[in-house]
């Protein structure tokens, strides 16, 4: 089938004239059709889709065509694109649609790939599971096959579950996504998919729905590495309209990518064994230390000694950021708006009808933690806490290249569980977060089952910009754990 | 300063104010996006994505409003500050669409300066300038549109305003308003903000005070934008007397932002402390700090035109002008140039103190007369230079020399035309003014009579008739010799 195809297959056949990008846009639109279970869009662009697909033949044709040209893409909801619809998975931007496209998605197109449709997300990019969608929770693809979670729904992960669900569910050969405190990694981890968190600044976060300004980075869901790879040349580069966005040159990803881990020195950060972990993890995390070693190299323990202060400095920082930035949805310029008879009334309505209880959980801490007498206490001490952590990482990239580390705590759960407890949600991004607070690269490859069946990942950090390295050592990872299950195929 | 001080039932007070003036960037473009600043335009056309707070929208930085505040800062003589930051002040209010005002709290762009100012008695205060930030300016709300809803105009979103501190040193309405004169006076010397207070392109924020001299500070209250000089003198000497009364009447002042009342002239309650807002400012993360280059800012400042200071100093010393004409001059820049033109025309000097006259008195007359400023004068500096010359070297009296300018003011032409177009030239010829003499003694015997009988104070007259014979054309000096001559 051809879905089945990994994008690299894809562009081949596309290049040697095997398949027509329309072929291979309608395939996906069928799959998308079939999978309607999984809730994986908000919206789905197929007419869009189509003509961008002939614009991509045509240029096939006379032997034009750019990296991505006919490759069928999902896109996070949270990427403004002109002309359709953008929710950011939220009620508050009902019948919002952006006269304007972000630089990554406007990057895409420019490569020549296609837009499928928007993916279904956490609201706001807000969550672990994607369970607080305005649109309703995504389904992982994936099924426990023995263990509490046999017969129920699994999450995909979040916030970008729709974008990892329909790349694991062979709904289109990559996605967007965009990770603040792990939404690329753990849903990528939880749906048996590759996914990167590039550097801090590697993409244009211009014409991106603002979670928490300074730690949301674009980045890609693929099923190789070698994808996630294309994907990420495209989308990353310097953009004048970004003042965050780093003037750094973005290198061919692909190129140097079977340079194998000889000499390269692996960390394995010790504050990372948390209690509880399940012993698969743990286990996984040792194969993967191993396999790294058998391929040349070398593999150091190293120390992140305020790792324990990650999650609780990134659920101050993430919510003050957020509680300012969601402060122009107020219903008087674009979105939902439901009017009152005064100003305040207006404000008051609006916003309690249009953001769900996690948004609004966020607002409430990101206010509070700004406020005066609870500043300093708060919102500084949290800003000296991520110095210190930024610091950890760069005394331990002193002593290795990169680190690795399993992604998420634990392997999809299913849909539900942990909703009643905020905390118990926020641990699945205890080994993601670190990374985002130092604005660090981290990648996410499948590397092996649980006991029941269930995808787990291991997750690689490297050095600002050094994502060539990142990359290289997890096609290493990828070729080691040899990883080739996948979910049961849709009835 | 104890001709500041206010008499109270209870004895002497002394007012306190410190001024925040707010004052727009001239600058093409707004401070974080490309939107135009132009005034007057359309409601609502001229807000790019970023004004209207779209979502996935990001701010970059206007260089230009950057180096607008560096050279202000220089012009004030404040430190600048190599490293700045921009933070989000955090409100809810149509008129502000992201819901957050950029602005600049913990590390401004300029820290101390100082501004002199110029006192009525011809004496000078430096009053200390603590800071000046660049922030954005908010929306406009319309409220007269509609009888139940409010219009927004987003227009002035986003534009850039520089917010410039000073410390509480001024001492009365007087002061106050000396000091936004004098602000204006640097801003627009510098180039930085067009001073325009009608159309809100400069305003201030008058924090009041009143305590018995030499006591503590008082509790002050801070009168929003107050947008004229009159208004601003209009509204210390009212908060001030408020604040006297309530204290002498036994109560204490609260601390509050008040409203002025132009039409009033009093002030009244906007929002208390306890209103006041918390606006959870923090670092605006979608911008890097605002880090400047040491020689660009050198640069900057070596490239810093005369400001008023300098020129007053150099009016005084150079040309000898009384301390107060020269500070009239060099109030606005387009004086002091037109000044200066009509002085030294490449190097051909002319007598300053008479060219300050004539653009004092004469021309500033009459430009305030017809509602002019000295942009609009039809008589060019180059012209008043010419009737300048005709005068030193005695082609026209000091008469004849108001008449040409009044024609030069009503023709734009310049007085050598004038002169020769009505035949204006002044008569020295004694021949050809000994006739108009001789016929002014025989109509006038009894005159002539009184000033042989030691009465010879009666010559001005004759000479008055001598100028009217001749259309005022003779040489007065002239007349009066050959009268004395006549008259033995």
């Amino acid at each position: 089938m051809t879905t089945e195809m990994t994008l690299t297959q894809a562009r081949a056949a596309l290049a040697q004239r095997k398949i027509s990008a329309r072929e291979l846009t309608t395939a996906h639109l069928a799959a998308i059709e079939n999978a309607k279970v999984l809730n994986a869009f908000i919206t789905l662009t197929a007419e869009r889709a189509l003509a961008m697909a002939d614009a991509s033949d045509a240029r096939l044709k006379r032997g034009e065509g750019g990296l991505l040209e006919g490759a069928p893409l999902a896109i996070k909801d949270l990427f403004c694109t002109q002309g359709v619809r953008t929710t950011a998975g939220s009620k508050i931007l009902d019948g919002f649609t952006p006269p304007y496209e972000s630089t990554v998605s406007a990057k895409l197109w420019q490569a020549g790939a296609v837009m499928l449709g928007k993916a279904n997300l956490d609201e706001f990019a807000m969550g672990s599971s994607n369970m607080t969608s305005a649109y309703g929770p995504v389904i992982n693809p994936w099924k426990a096959k023995s263990g509490p979670a046999k017969g129920r729904d699994l999450v995909p992960g979040g916030s970008s579950g729709g974008s990892a669900s329909a790349v694991a569910a062979r709904l289109a050969l990559g996605a967007t996504g965009t990770d603040t405190g792990g939404s690329i990694r753990q849903p990528a981890a939880f749906c048996g998919i590759t996914g990167i968190k590039p550097t801090y600044g590697r993409c244009s976060r211009w014409g991106i729905v603002a979670f928490a300004s300074s730690l949301d980075q674009a980045g890609a869901f693929a099923r190789t590495v070698e994808d996630t790879a294309l994907l990420l040349r495209a989308m990353a580069g310097h953009d004048p309209k970004d003042s965050t966005s780093a003037a750094i040159p973005v290198p061919d990803y692909a190129a140097g990518l079977n340079g194998g881990v000889k000499g390269l020195r692996v960390g394995i950060p010790k504050e990372y064994r948390v209690d509880g972990m399940p012993e698969a993890i743990d286990k996984l995390w040792v194969k993967g230390a191993e396999w790294l070693k058998a391929g040349g190299a070398e593999i150091v323990e190293v120390s992140l000694p305020h790792t324990k202060y990650a999650l609780p400095c990134y659920y101050i920082v993430a919510p003050a950021e957020a509680s300012s930035n969601l402060a122009r949805y107020d219903g008087v310029r674009f979105g939902l708006r439901v009017p009152a008879d005064d100003l305040i009334g207006q404000y008051e309505a609006t916003r309690a009808a249009g953001f769900g209880r996690e948004v609004k959980r966020r607002i409430l801490i990101g206010t509070y933690v700004l406020s005066a007498g609870y500043y300093d206490a708060y919102y500084l001490q949290a800003q000296k806490v991520r110095a210190r952590i930024a610091e950890d990482f760069t005394k331990a990239y002193e002593r290795c290249d990169v680190i690795l580390t399993p992604t998420a705590p634990s392997a999809a759960f299913a849909i539900g569980d942990q909703l009643d407890d905020p905390i118990a949600m926020y641990l699945n991004d205890v080994f993601t977060v670190p990374a985002s607070l130092a604005g660090l690269p981290g990648i996410s490859v499948p590397a092996g089952l649980d006991a029941h069946g269930l995808p787990l990942g291991l997750q690689l950090l490297g050095r600002a910009f050094d994502e060539t390295t990142v990359l290289r050592a997890a096609k290493a990872l990828e070729d080691a754990a040899a990883f080739t299950h996948r979910p049961e195929p849709l009835p | 300063m104890s001709d500041n001080l206010i008499q109270g039932e209870t004895g002497a007070w002394e007012v306190v104010i410190g001024m925040e003036v707010h004052a727009q960037v001239a600058s093409k473009a707004k401070l974080f996006s490309g939107a135009s600043t132009a005034f007057g335009a359309a409601p609502n056309s001229q807000v790019s994505l970023v004004d209207a707070a779209m979502p996935g929208m990001l701010p970059v930085i206007n260089a230009e409003c950057v180096r607008q505040a560096v050279l202000t800062g220089l012009g004030l003589k404040a430190a600048i500050n190599l490293v700045s930051v921009f933070d989000r002040k955090n409100y809810f209010y149509p008129d502000l669409p992201s819901g957050y005002q950029i602005s600049q709290y913990k590390q401004p762009i300029v820290g101390e300066g100082v501004l002199v100012l110029d006192l009525k008695d011809g004496g000078q205060r430096a009053i200390a300038i603590e800071r000046l930030h660049l922030e954005q300016d908010a929306g406009k709300s319309l409220h007269d549109q509609h009888p139940s809803k409010t219009y927004i105009d987003l227009n002035r979103a986003g534009a850039a305003l520089m917010e410039i501190v000073s410390k509480p040193d001024l001492r009365s309405g007087e002061e106050a308003a000396a000091y936004l004169e004098k602000m204006r006076s640097i801003l627009r010397y510098i180039g930085s903000c067009d001073g325009n207070m009608q159309e809100g392109s400069m305003r201030a924020d008058v924090n009041v005070s009143v305590r018995k001299p030499g006591g503590p500070l008082g509790t002050r209250c801070e009168i929003k934008n107050v947008n004229s000089l009159r208004f601003v003198r209009q509204a210390v000497e009212y908060e001030a007397r408020r604040q006297i009364e309530l204290l002498e009447g036994g109560g204490t002042v609260t601390q509050e932002t008040r409203l002025f009342d132009s039409g009033a002239g009093t002030t009244r309650t906007m929002r208390s402390k306890e209103e006041a807002h918390d606006y959870r400012y923090f670092p605006d993360p979608d911008l890097l700090p605002l880090e400047l280059d040491a020689a660009w800012v050198e640069k900057l400042k070596a490239g810093l035109p005369e400001l008023p200071d300098e020129k007053k100093q150099r009016f005084v010393g150079d040309y000898g002008l009384s301390a107060y004409d020269a500070g009239v001059l060099v109030a606005e820049r387009a004086t002091a140039d037109f000044f200066e033109t009509v002085v030294d025309p490449k190097g051909k000097k002319r007598d300053p103190k008479q060219a300050a006259n004539w653009v004092l008195s004469e021309l500033f007359g009459r430009l305030h007369k017809d509602g002019k400023d000295i942009a609009q004068s039809p008589v060019s500096a180059e012209n008043l230079g010419g009737l300048l010359d005709l005068l030193a070297d005695a082609t026209l009296s000091g008469r004849l020399a108001k008449d040409v300018f009044a024609a030069m003011f009503d023709s734009r032409r310049p007085a050598a035309d004038i002169v020769a177009e009505r035949g204006l030239k002044q008569v020295t010829d004694t021949g050809a003014l000994s006739a108009a003499v001789e016929q002014v003694l025989a109509a006038n015997p009894t005159q002539v009579a009184q000033y042989r009988a030691g009465q010879t104070k009666v010559i001005g007259f004759l000479v008055g008739q001598v100028m009217k014979a001749t259309s005022g054309k003779a040489n007065p000096q002239a007349v009066n010799a050959l009268l004395h001559k006549a008259l033995g």
